[in-house]
């Protein structure tokens, strides 16, 4: 089972002229085998949203609450919630130099399993997932991000959920910065996980195209900090027609 | 050669009375506290030595104490005119010299290493180390510093014409330690010189480490590594003399702070004289602040007399945890305190990587993760 509930969840950040309410109100419910697509405007709150519920110290929950399978999120540290089953593919993923990739991996499949990963299976996971995702073997012995072009740190954000195999997934903007071959590639790698029995993925998008890739089941317009609207797939269809004209007018 | 009227080069003497005892208001000695020195940078009595100091001798190399007229003759053969008190002390007071010889041609496939294990901190003691390396010899020393010292110390360093060498001190001292070390190299022609300060140990180390060359084509890399915990000062000094054309400088250090009262200091001098035309020159000093209380100082200076260089700059970082690091490793599952494993163990590697002697690398890994034992895991459990 894994069933991450969202509800009426408020978040700020801080700024010089005091807090900022960025999150206003969402709530989301994402269940087994579902794949949701978050789709709205630059800043309406997107990353916001994916930052809250993976925990990041800069955003501050005013209220509202974050469960996975009943499990109170909001209570637990940044790791607790990965180690819980929550990932989150990042928008801009961090460099952390001298970290090497295999590394970084080993100690992140260690720590979510609670064991050592069996080192000749480990190494052949590892292999074929960069394979898969068109990443060269010697990126293990890379730093972490460092140097990474755009689409090679997305597609080595995807190498990580297969890896580590959360229940769900939250993808800020993976699409954005890549080209086809990328994002089919991409899209490739997020089918196989949520194709898994029980996985959830909560898909946030700026643009139509990945859902040519991408299935979703459910839509949801996201503008000023909440879920506007939401429908299935053919949602998507009208705002690739209509844009976010509609809902912006609405906002304001 | 054109003198340069400079207060951080004061022209030095061999004439000990023409020294004289620092203040701590001189420019070179301002974040150096003199007092837990004991005397060694003033007038304290050098005592016989009370240091055990052991080496590997590989065939072809002479290692060994000389005394007498040898021992003068080595003084000074880095180029080496005191501009210190105790500089001027060391090579007049201390009678004999330990010499490493490695002559021309000669190659070495495994580092010479000469442990110095210090006895007792009561001695005050002095020492006078001559590092010979003939023309297009290629060779690795290291000078390996532990246990309990009070410590005055030159070491100068001939580097041949053409010659490919590594000096690497390592300043693993117990607790008590005071040393105060003075390190002067003067480069061949086409030669290239690293020289690696690792400081871990120690109440206070403070190390000068200067550079001339003997010729144009010169290379040397200054890698440091350092981790200053509760309490103590670790200060290095570094000083690229430019005096010949086309030489090149490219200096490294990097160092964690951990503890109350810890206190580093990095001073990067470089100096760029109008002869060295096309020279290339980069300083690096980065410090990790890993926990509150601590201080890091670092300056890094650069002067510059010739238009024509090839390329010259510095970057001085002194930070904490980046918190978006942190939130990317921790958002894979790994424990806060792992994570900052992984971000200081990530901060040494590239500079480990660089000191390249094997032989030393593992103990080098050991050592960051015996010093993030002791706080930085200990504070997040
Ligand atoms: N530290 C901060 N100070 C002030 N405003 C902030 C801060 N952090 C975020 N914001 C604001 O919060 C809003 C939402 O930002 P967020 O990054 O969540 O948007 P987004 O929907 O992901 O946008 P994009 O499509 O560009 O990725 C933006 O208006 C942004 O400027
Ligand atoms: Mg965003």
């Amino acid at each position: 089972m894994s069933t991450l509930e969202i509800k009426d969840l408020h978040v700020s950040v801080a700024t010089e002229d005091g807090d900022k309410e960025i999150l206003k109100g969402v709530t989301l419910t994402i269940k087994d085998g579902e794949t949701h697509a978050i789709m709205g405007p630059n800043g309406s709150g997107k990353s916001t949203l994916a930052y809250s519920i993976a925990g990041h110290p800069k955003y501050t929950v005013t209220s509202g609450t974050v469960k996975l399978d009943g499990e109170d999120v909001l209570e637990m540290s940044v790791d607790e919630r990965a180690r819980a089953g929550l990932f989150l593919a990042m928008q801009y993923p961090v460099e952390v130099p001298g970290v090497s990739v295999s590394n970084f991996l080993r100690t992140a499949k260690t720590a979510i399993d609670g064991e050592a990963p069996k080192l000749r299976h480990w190494v052949k996971d590892v292999n074929s997932t960069l394979e898969r995702l068109d990443l060269d073997a010697s990126f293990g012995t890379r730093s972490v991000n460092e140097g990474f072009s755009g689409g090679e740190k997305k597609r080595h954000e995807i190498a990580q959920l297969e890896l580590l195999n959360p229940k769900v997934a939250v993808l800020d903007e993976t699409d954005s910065g890549l080209d086809i071959d990328a994002l089919k590639i991409v899209s490739e790698g997020v089918n196989r996980f949520a194709e898994n029995k029980d996985k959830g993925v909560l898909l946030i998008t700026h643009y139509t195209r990945i859902l040519r890739y991408i299935k979703p089941d459910f839509v949801h317009v996201f503008v000023a900090g909440k879920v506007a609207e939401s429908g299935g797939a053919e949602l998507a269809e009208a705002l690739e027609a209509n844009g976010y004209e509609k809902y912006l007018t609405a906002a304001v | 050669m054109e003198k340069v009227a400079s207060h951080l080069h004061p022209e030095g003497s061999y004439d000990v009375s023409a020294h004289s005892a620092p203040t701590g208001r001189e420019e070179i000695w301002r974040f150096t506290p003199l007092k837990r020195l004991r005397g060694l940078a003033a007038d304290a009595t050098f005592a016989p030595s009370a240091t055990a100091t052991t080496w590997n001798a590989p065939d072809g190399v002479r290692v060994e104490n000389v005394t007498g007229d040898e021992a003068k003759g080595l003084r000074g053969i880095s180029g080496l005119v005191p501009n210190t008190l105790f500089g001027a002390r060391v090579l007049a007071e201390v009678s004999d010299t330990l010499l490493v010889d490695v002559p021309a041609e000669t190659e070495l496939d495994a580092p010479v290493v000469i442990d110095l294990d210090g006895k007792d901190a009561g001695v005050v003691e002095a020492a006078h180390v001559a590092l010979r390396f003939g023309a297009h010899s290629r060779a690795t020393v290291v000078l390996n510093h532990t246990g309990s010292a009070t410590m005055a110390q030159v070491v100068e360093v001939k580097v041949g014409d053409g010659a490919q060498v590594s000096v690497v001190s390592l300043q693993d001292w117990a607790d008590d330690t005071a040393h105060l070390t003075h390190h002067q190299a003067v480069v061949g022609r086409d030669a290239s010189y690293k020289h690696v300060a690792i400081s871990f140990g120690g109440d206070v180390v403070r190390m000068d480490c200067n550079v001339t060359y003997d010729g144009p084509g010169g290379e040397v890399e200054l890698l440091g590594l350092y981790f200053a915990d509760e309490g103590q000062h670790i200060e290095h000094r570094l000083f690229a003399d430019h005096n010949a054309p086309r030489t090149k400088s490219h200096v490294t250090y990097k160092g964690a702070l951990q503890g109350k009262g810890a206190h580093t200091v990095w001073v990067g001098n470089v100096l760029i004289r109008k002869v060295a035309e096309g020279i290339e020159t980069y300083e690096e000093n980065r410090n990790l602040v890993l926990t509150d209380g601590c201080t890091a100082d670092s300056v890094p200076n650069l002067e510059i007399e010739t238009g024509e260089i090839e390329g010259a700059g510095h970057a001085s970082t002194v930070g904490r945890f980046d918190d978006e690091q942190l939130f990317y490793l921790r958002s894979r599952g790994i424990a806060e305190d792992e994570a900052h494993r992984l971000v200081v163990h990530g901060f040494f590697n590239d500079l480990i990587r660089k000191i390249n002697v094997p032989e030393l690398e593992e103990k080098l890994l050991a050592t960051v993760e015996g010093e993030l034992a002791k706080n930085v895991l200990k504070d997040a459990q």
